[in-house]
């Protein structure tokens, strides 16, 4: 009986650890799939193998077991690499053409239709 | 009436999207962030490589007015192009140059620096390219010029230092106080 309950304890605390490695590595995946591999050509930093993704990678994993949160590590990067490391662009003057283009596309097309509509 | 908006929206299209892609053919494909000021305000752990001991990146960048830290590793071949460049800098007074190995094996670090010669004054180890991304590196190689005094980067070089970028560093640390 003894035995039996050591058993489960060690198999409880196996999964145990587990579990808490598996959700920390989860973080890792979908932190690196927000950010862009700056030395591949249109790959995200989950998705490549190369030296520095797989540096990145060790890097998030230990900015998480410092306690840090996503949005920390975000900034982190943004510090280092700027914004273009990130999927997510900030509006600037730089990207704003990016953010108000499919408005403007969709106010136009809009007018297209209703053109159409009221001549009919 | 109708038939107009059409053509006119057609043609602004293709405008538009024809200086978008011109623009594009003018920029270059590989990025590298504006330095205006970057202050190191961080600081990180790393090893000798030929000694066990401990250092830190403040320690390193104490001893003259300026560092260059270049990452390099031995199984890099624009790193021994670019090695002869660093050879020529060691004269340099002002000048202090520290080695990042980066993602290297020991053994072949070593034979690399006793082949072509070593213009470092220390050498770290980056096993696991962490540290090399704490200072903003894409890679190997990349030479970052900083100013000892007011812990700023003043310059960083993606891939190879050649003529051009010797002259330029030289320029740099000429120029400054």
């Amino acid at each position: 009986m003894k035995i039996k309950i050591l058993v489960l304890a060690i198999f409880y605390l196996i999964g145990f650890f587990n579990l808490l490695y598996a959700a920390n590595s989860e973080k890792v995946d979908q932190i690196s799939k927000n950010l862009r591999c700056l030395i591949c050509q249109g790959q995200s930093v989950y998705d490549s193998q190369s030296d520095f993704a797989l540096s990145m990678k060790i890097l998030i994993q230990n900015k998480i077991d410092e306690g840090k949160n996503d949005e920390q590590i975000y900034e982190f990067l943004k510090s280092k690499y700027g914004e273009w490391i990130v999927y997510d662009p900030e509006i600037n003057k730089n990207t704003v053409l990016l953010w108000v283009l499919p408005l403007i596309l969709f106010v136009f097309g809009g007018i297209l239709i209703l053109r159409k509509v009221s001549i009919k | 009436m109708v038939k107009n908006i059409k053509l006119i929206a057609v043609v602004f299209l293709v405008i538009v999207s024809f200086f978008i892609l011109l623009k594009g053919l003018n920029k270059t494909n590989s990025y590298s962030p504006n330095l205006n000021s970057s202050k190191i305000d961080f600081n990180f752990k790393a090893k000798f490589l030929y000694s066990d001991e401990e250092t830190t990146l403040f320690e390193l960048i104490n001893d003259k007015d300026f560092s260059i830290i270049n990452i390099w590793a031995s199984w890099c071949l624009p790193c021994r192009e670019e090695h002869s460049f660093l050879l020529n800098l060691k004269s340099l007074d002002k000048l202090n140059i520290i080695g990042i190995n980066y993602k290297d094996n020991e053994i072949n670090a070593k034979k690399f620096i006793k082949e072509l010669g070593n213009p470092y004054s220390k050498i770290i180890v980056d096993p696991s390219g962490v540290n090399s991304i704490e200072l903003g590196a894409y890679g190997v190689p990349e030479t970052i010029l900083i100013n000892n005094n007011s812990k700023t980067i003043l310059k960083k070089y993606i891939g190879p230092i050649d003529d051009k970028k010797l002259a330029e560093l030289k320029m740099i640390i000429k120029n400054e106080n």
